[in-house]
Order: structure tokens, then C-alpha cells, then sequence
């Protein structure tokens, strides 16, 4: 498969001397989409942020569609597009006024046909003339898409595309990523949200205090991620899990009160409902119950607890 | 060359003079007739000719000189600050642009509303009072070398500035005083010979001078040192721009 960005040895440490980046290497393979996941401070917007080309690395090298990112920027960055994190946009100007410029600033001579067309799929058109200031922030996010995509680049960033958006938002955003992978752009996106990874990734790194912890096919890691817990409160505490239901991954808390039932979000069967009738029919009552699907942060407290003897410094939110 | 790119830049920056037309064009020509009225016709026509010249347009060149040095730090400060400030800034620095061009941008756009202005100006004032020019391409050359100067200086002002109050200090805490004290209602040689020695160290002094040759033939200091002084500070403004891209300053990390 053909890579598009190569990362060697990357190093970045502020002059703060926080180290963000440690010796971090990743391939990004050409026309998928790839999810970086990482808790804040992680690293994952200083790797996108290094990059694109707003923040210097302090060792390594990065290609990016086979041009090095420092010695061939222009060719480098032609190929680029970002959407960063922070909602960031001018406020005075029209959304026409700001996508156009963004087009011009990345070299590209004006085509008002691309940019209709980057407005009509975001649902901007009608806002075009609107002063981006008057915007909802669902809106500001929109025009912050188009205008990364108004240089029609081969590789598009998403740092945190959904952070704080609605669900309509939500929804058309991952629509817009499988069009824009159905025209072979590649995507590389970061998020909190498993099921967002889930839902549109290909592939999935997993970023941790500087350094990639792991990066696999998403299947491949949803196996490992992807379990989800029932929790049955009962009316009486237990001593111990009945006989009759030790054959199932059941665990009791230490009040008693308890218990966890483990089980595979993608399977057909989850299990529930048997476990449900097996209680009943061992004379345990329940007054509530609540699922909960493992999160990223108990991910990440297991590989961080993994990796713990090389890891010193805390994390930290990073520029 | 990123052309597209320094012609993004540039329209996008004289939009916003566009918009703000009132501020941007309107204020400065009617705060410089007030001096025309109070100095040139009201005072002016009570005070003696200087080097033969009437007092109101004596301070014509010193005027114009005033407006187009704050409002080239100004425009070009603010146009490079707001982008920092607003965050926006994170488009430029990842576009595929030069710092050349970045520069070219911002400080062709600032540099540009800069000479609007004193052209402006310079048609306020004639309707106050009569002046000819002597030198008229030599006028236009110290007017643009000027412009351009100080909206490298003030592009440099808007990238050290971390807030507002930073992008206002250099220009009225220095600016202003060294162009008041730089002979703009004055001939320097009317001053002690002290404060007149003293005075050569200000460089608005030649800054002012060399304009008011190209318009009366008269100058405090020769008009040879007035370019090579102006010549002189855009080099260093160019070199501090350098210094700033080369290292990030303020710019990335």
C-alpha cells in the first residue's frame, strides 16, 4: 500500500521543556481514513500541528505525499488541508470572503464553482453572504471544513472534528469524511470518541504521553476495545456469585450489591436477556440497571499502567 | 512565488480597510484638517515665514509625514496581530507561502492604505493652503520608502505585541513624541545649537527633512543622509523580519 505521510523519529519538546513528541513513528497509507486517539496532551496536536507546519519539530523527519515537510514545504503543505481543534475563524468577513481567501493563501487560482460546491455539501450556501461572526458555533465548524477543503487537498486533517457539535453535525461531518474517501483523500482524525473510530476509521493509533502505544486495523482493535459492561443493582447484598451462574463472567462488588456482567458489544446476543431470566429464577432481585461500554480512558489507564516504568511525566494539554 | 497566495493576503487585508472606511480613511484626514485649520490658516497666517516658506505650508510635509507613520504601524501591526490573536493564524503559517510573501501581503496592503492616505491628505490640504512641489517623484519616493518602512516596523510591533495595549505603546509612547520633537511644526535649525545636535539623533528628523525638500527644495539635513536614513532603518526593519521567521518568534513553536 502506498504511504502518504511518513513520520521517522519525530521528537518535539517545548521550550517549557515539556517533551510532547517522544521518537514517534507512523505510517499513514494512502486514500484511508485513520483515527489517532490519545487522552488530552497526549501529543496527538502536536504530531498534526508538526505536520502541517505550525509547530517545528525539534528531531525527525516527516513526508508528507513524498516531500519532506521542512526542505519541499510548498509542495508538502499544497497537499494538506486542516481543520484544527479550536474553533478559529475571522469574524468581520463573509464565509465566501474566507473560504476564497483560504483557497488563494494555498496557491490555487479562484474556481467560484469549487467553492459552491464545498458550500452546498457543508450547507453553507445560504450563509455564504453572512458575516461569519453571526454564526453558530455548528456553522463555524462547517466553514472551517470548507475552507480546508477549498485547496482540494489529497490529505485532510480533523483534529477533534466533533467535539461539542450536535447530532445533525455529527452525522453529516462522517458523511462528508466517506465522501471525501470515496474521492481518495486521505483522512487522518482524532477523537475521544471510540464509536466515533468505530463508526469511520480504517485504521487506529493509539497516542499516549508523546509516543504511539499502538496502531492496528480498527477490527483487529475493536476486538480488544470494544466490551461493554452491565451493572445490576440488587436489592439484597450477596455473599457470593450463585452456583448456578458461575459459568458466566460475572463479578460481584464488595458490598455485595453488585454485580458486572461483561459482554461483547458486537455480538448478536449479548447475553442480557438469559442473564436477566437466570436471575429471576435464582430468587435475586434487582432494582436498576445501567450498561456502560468500556471508555477510552480505561484503555488508557491499562496501557498507560503497562508502560508505567518509562513513563514519568503527566500528561498535559498541548499548544 | 505563491502569488495567489500574496494576492489573498493583500485583497484580504484592504478588504478590511474597505470596511472600516469611516476609521480608516475618514478619521485620520479630518484629525490632520484640524491641524491645517488650527496651525495653517488660524495661527499660520501670524507667524513668519520659515526658509521663505509660509507657516502652513511649512508643516504640510511634517503633517503628512505624522499620519503616515502611525497609520503605517498601525495598519500593519494590527493586520498581522489580529490573525495571532484570533488564532487564524494557524491557516497562514500552514499554507504553502514563504515569509516573503507573507510579508509582501501584509505590508504591501498597510503600506498601500498608508500612501492612500497621504495622498489624501496631501488634496485636504490644498484646500487650506497654497503650496507647490518642487520635487514631485522624489515626494512619491520618500512617501512610499516611508510607508514601507514603517509597515515592516509595524508588522514587527504586531508579531512582539502579546496584547492590545503592546500594539499601541510604541506608537504613542515613541512614535508620536519623536515626530512632534522631529520638526514637523519646526525647523530644527530654530533651536538651540544643544537641542539641535540633539536632536539628529531622532530619525524622524530625516525622515521629515527629506520630505519637506522634495517639496520646498529646503531640507535641515542634507537630502542624501535623509534616503540613506530611511534606506537605513528599512534594513534593519527587513533584518528583524528575518530574524522573526527564521526563529518563529512568536510565530510557532
Amino acid at each position: 500500500m502506498d504511504t502518504v505521510i511518513s513520520v521517522r523519529n519525530l521528537n518535539k519538546t517545548y521550550d517549557s521543556g515539556f517533551q510532547a513528541l517522544k521518537q514517534l513513528d507512523l505510517d499513514i497509507h494512502k486514500g484511508e481514513i485513520f483515527a489517532l486517539l490519545g487522552p488530552n496532551g497526549a501529543g496527538k496536536t502536536t504530531l498534526i500541528s508538526i505536520i502541517c507546519g505550525i509547530v517545528r519539530p525539534t528531531a525527525g523527519t516527516v513526508l508528507a505525499g513524498g516531500f519532506d515537510i521542512q526542505q519541499h514545504y510548498r509542495a508538502a503543505r499544497g497537499k494538506i488541508g486542516l481543520v484544527p481543534q479550536e474553533l478559529t475563524t475571522d469574524a468581520f468577513e463573509t464565509v465566501w470572503a474566507t473560504v476564497t481567501f483560504s483557497r488563494g493563501l494555498f496557491g490555487k487560482p479562484r474556481n467560484p464553482a469549487h467553492i459552491e460546491r464545498i458550500l452546498k455539501d457543508l450547507s453553507l450556501w445560504d450563509k455564504r453572504n453572512d458575516k461569519i461572526m453571526a454564526l453558530s458555533g455548528g456553522m463555524k465548524r462547517r466553514v472551517m471544513i470548507a475552507k480546508a477543503l477549498s485547496h482540494e487537498p489529497e490529505i485532510l486533517f480533523l483534529d477533534e472534528p466533533t467535539a461539542g457539535v450536535d447530532v445533525e453535525l455529527r452525522r453529516d461531518m462522517w458523511q462528508l469524511v466517506e465522501q471525501l474517501r470515496e474521492r481518495g483523500v486521505t483522512i487522518i482524525l482524532t477523537t475521544h470518541y471510540i464509536q466515533e473510530a468505530e463508526e469511520l476509521a480504517d485504521r487506529i493509533g493509539v497516542i499516549n504521553h508523546g509516543k504511539l502505544v499502538l496502531v492496528d486495523e480498527k477490527n483487529a482493535l475493536m476486538q480488544k476495545l470494544g466490551k461493554r459492561e452491565l451493572h445490576v443493582q440488587l436489592v439484597t447484598p450477596l455473599t457470593r456469585i450463585p452456583e448456578a451462574l458461575s459459568a458466566l463472567p460475572l463479578t460481584l462488588s464488595e458490598d455485595g450489591l453488585e454485580i458486572t456482567f461483561t459482554f461483547d458489544a458486537r455480538d448478536e446476543q449479548s447475553g442480557i436477556a438469559p442473564l436477566l431470566r437466570q436471575l429471576e429464577d435464582n430468587g435475586i432481585e434487582f432494582r436498576d440497571l445501567r450498561t456502560r461500554e468500556s471508555s477510552l480512558e480505561d484503555i488508557f489507564v491499562h496501557l498507560v499502567h503497562e508502560s508505567r516504568h518509562d513513563e514519568t511525566t503527566p500528561g498535559r494539554e498541548s499548544a | 512565488m505563491n502569488f495567489h497566495a500574496i494576492r489573498a493576503i493583500y485583497l484580504f487585508e484592504m478588504a478590511r480597510t474597505w470596511r472600516t472606511l469611516l476609521q480608516s480613511i475618514a478619521s485620520p484626514v479630518i484629525s490632520t484638517s484640524l491641524y491645517f485649520v488650527v496651525f495653517g490658516s488660524a495661527i499660520g497666517s501670524r507667524m513668519v515665514e520659515i526658509d521663505g516658506i509660509s507657516y502652513g505650508a511649512f508643516i504640510i510635509p511634517g503633517l503628512i509625514m505624522l499620519m503616515l507613520l502611525n497609520e503605517s504601524i498601525s495598519n500593519a501591526s494590527f493586520g498581522i496581530y489580529m490573525p495571532r490573536f484570533s488564532g487564524t493564524i494557524y491557516e497562514v503559517l500552514s499554507a504553502p507561502v514563504s515569509y516573503v510573501e507573507i510579508v509582501t501581503g501584509y505590508v504591501g496592503a498597510a503600506a498601500s492604505k498608508s500612501i492612500i492616505l497621504g495622498l489624501l491628505i496631501l488634496a485636504t490640504a490644498r484646500l487650506f493652503v497654497d503650496f507647490h512641489i518642487a520635487h514631485p517623484v522624489w515626494m512619491v519616493t520618500f512617501l512610499v520608502l516611508t510607508a514601507v518602512t514603517f509597515s515592516l516596523f509595524g508588522f514587527i510591533i504586531g508579531v512582539w505585541a502579546d496584547g492590545f495595549e503592546k500594539l499601541q505603546i510604541i506608537p504613542m509612547m515613541i512614535v508620536t513624541p519623536l515626530t512632534f520633537l522631529g520638526g514637523t511644526f519646526y525647523s530644527v535649525n530654530m533651536l538651540p545649537p544643544v537641542w539641535q545636535t540633539i536632536t539628529l539623533f531622532n530619525p524622524v528628523v530625516y525622515l521629515i527633512s527629506g520630505f519637506r525638500w522634495s517639496f520646498y527644495g529646503v531640507a535641515d539635513v542634507n537630502v542624501g543622509i535623509s534616503l540613506g536614513m530611511t534606506v537605513l532603518f528599512m534594513v534593519l526593519c527587513v533584518g528583524g523580519i528575518h530574524w522573526i521567521f527564521k526563529t518563529g518568534y512568536r510565530l510557532k513553536n
